[in-house]
């Protein structure tokens, strides 16, 4: 049987991971697309897990529209890149430098 | 699970405005590019109408609909007319601006609609799962609103780190949303502040909670903008077309004050004890570094994006003292807030020309010799901004301080005036530029005072600013009714 706290468990890892890839990668601004979904999948997972213990399907209905605005939010993140490269000509994490805060 | 016709007239101004964006995205299709006036006209007439329909269903007692998603209460229709009115200003002030610069499209108007809707189902929010939609639909349509400017290198930077970062904190909301539904056992807002009553003994639960707790103040904050969560603030103010800056910088910030309302204080205020330490250091640094760096700046722009996280450390002040008084002075500051910041970015617009953008604090040089009127609305909106009296700011910062010391934060009452006279300097230094410096010899034509819109409007948004720091009776009360 599986606890209730190995899919938190899991869920926590997944959120770290893409914690992660999102403040140390400094290479590709796509990869940063993929932990930003990774991010809302570790979500879903923690959703799952939850409404399935509960008992309660508020949760997976909530993972159903987490689902669609997360392929809107991929449109709009892949079409802000698309612009970028062709002003840039790059998508290199570090070359984003013109702005500084 | 039934369904009531009487509950649509509730939500009566979502869908006027829903159909309304829908009727200005067909018909901008079909008109060629020299009407697109009708547009322009559609989309004000679009957000008075709504505005109209709000205060068409205000009174009564406050309802709770479609199976507890959807609140109306006095407070949300008051945020409502708030974001319309300050969203029809942002119309009015950037028709030239995005003539002058090909950003006259239909797309920055049906972007901008759609966002207000996002704003006002985040006002009216009444379950995790609506808050998610409206503050996915207001940041969405804000993402792409900033990348607007497509052969801007600058913009389209500004959108992606805008974005990355947006969805980052969306990320750690619904992470904490997602461990209060499990201690909880429910995503309504009314339900999770009952089940945090009942369980306050239990130990293992209370940890989850605060651990859910925070994660959405985290994610809370980075959408407000608050140190340290506050690295997209100015490049995203700064690399923007001014006046995509001007809409997110004015009524968006109502918005975000709603979601603090709904989340912590509606739904978690039973854990008011873990979330006041939070925003003490929240507030604390957003003072404090929003004033010092903003000295540094010498673009307006990013000045004024550090001085709205200053501001936003004050707004939480009024928020983090817990009591009914408290949340009255928030709702008064975010208000007047964002029109304060929507007259300072509405003079940025009002100042550029073709080819010329007024960013940098010495394109004002000697602005009262040329157009000594102006000169006087943005010295009447920098006070605010600095809380100098007789203006609306003076007050605001005055309510909020009151309550922090009536909750016996005197220290931290202290240390918010401290950081607000340091944040005096800049924008005194703004003022003595207008007044002190002289104009460079090649520098360009300043707006003369006419009968364009955003003269009219720069004219009427800084004279309420001074009126209601006159008369502020007016609003504390209708604040007041809508919290109490």
């Amino acid at each position: 049987m599986i606890e209730l706290s190995d899919f938190l468990i899991l869920g926590a890892m997944l959120f770290t991971l893409s914690m992660a890839g999102i403040f140390i990668n400094r290479k590709n601004v796509l990869i940063l697309l993929m932990a930003i979904e990774l991010m809302l999948l570790s979500v879903n997972m923690n959703f799952v897990a939850f409404s399935h213990y509960l008992g309660d399907t508020a949760g997976q209905v909530f993972v159903f529209f987490i689902l669609t605005v997360a392929a809107a939010e991929a449109a709009i993140g892949l079409a802000i890149l698309v612009l970028l490269f062709r002003n840039r000509r790059t998508i290199n994490v570090d070359d984003l430098d013109e702005l500084r805060g | 699970m039934n369904f009531e016709i009487a509950e649509l007239v509730a939500v009566a101004p979502e869908i006027t405005l829903l159909s309304l964006a829908c009727v200005v995205l067909l018909v901008d299709l079909f008109i060629c590019d020299s009407c697109r006036i009708v547009t322009w006209l559609l989309t004000l007439g679009s957000l008075l109408v709504t505005a109209a329909v709000v205060a068409m269903g205000m009174g009564g007692e406050s309802q709770i609909l479609f199976s507890g998603s959807i609140v109306r209460d006095a407070m949300g229709d008051v945020l409502k007319i708030a974001i319309l009115l300050i969203t029809t200003m942002v119309f009015l002030y950037s028709k030239e601006y995005q003539q002058e610069r090909g950003l006259y499209r239909g797309e920055y108007f049906v972007l901008g609609l759609f966002g207000v809707l996002g704003m006002m189902i985040l006002v009216s929010t009444h379950s995790f799962l609506t808050l998610y939609l409206g503050l996915e639909l207001m940041s969405l349509s804000m993402y792409a609103m900033v990348a607007l400017q497509r052969d801007s290198a600058r913009a389209s930077e500004a959108a992606m780190k805008y974005f990355v970062l947006g969805a980052l904190a969306s990320g750690m909301l619904l992470y904490g949303i997602s461990m209060i539904y499990g201690a909880t056992g429910t995503l309504n807002v009314g339900e999770v502040a009952n089940a945090i009553q009942l369980q306050s003994g239990d130990q293992d639960l209370n940890l989850v909670l605060v651990f859910g707790l925070v994660f959405m103040v985290s994610g809370i904050a980075f959408k407000l903008g608050a140190v340290p969560f506050h690295m997209w603030v100015p490049d995203v103010y700064h690399g923007a077309p001014t006046s995509v800056t001007l809409y997110i910088g004015s009524a968006p910030k109502i918005a975000a004050f709603a979601m603090v309302m709904r989340l912590l204080v509606d739904g978690l205020g039973g854990l008011v004890v873990d979330w006041q330490p939070m925003l003490i250091i929240l507030a604390l640094l957003s003072m404090a570094f929003g004033n010092v760096i903003a000295i540094a700046q010498t673009n307006l722009k990013r000045m004024l994006a550090y001085s709205g996280i200053s501001h936003i450390g004050f707004l939480l002040l009024g928020v983090l003292s817990g009591t009914e008084a408290g949340f009255e002075s928030a709702m008064f500051y975010a208000i007047t807030y964002a029109l304060t910041s929507a007259g300072g970015f509405g003079m940025i617009l009002l100042m550029s020309h073709r080819g010329f953008e007024a960013e940098e604090i010495s394109d004002y040089k000697g602005l009262a010799k040329k157009s000594p009127w102006f000169a006087l609305m943005m010295l009447i909106l920098m006070f605010s901004m600095a809380g100098v009296p007789p203006t609306v700011g003076f007050y605001a910062k005055l309510a909020v301080l009151q309550q922090v010391i009536s909750v016996d934060l005197v220290w931290l009452a202290v240390a918010a005036v401290f950081f607000s006279i340091i944040g005096a300097y800049y924008y005194l230094r703004v003022i003595k530029t207008i007044y002190f410096d002289m104009p460079d010899e090649d520098a360009v034509a300043s707006p003369q005072f006419g009968l364009d819109p955003a003269g009219l409007t720069l004219s009427a948004n800084a004279l309420v600013v001074l009126v209601l720091g006159l008369f502020p009776g007016q609003l504390m009360m209708i604040c007041q009714s809508a919290i109490g």
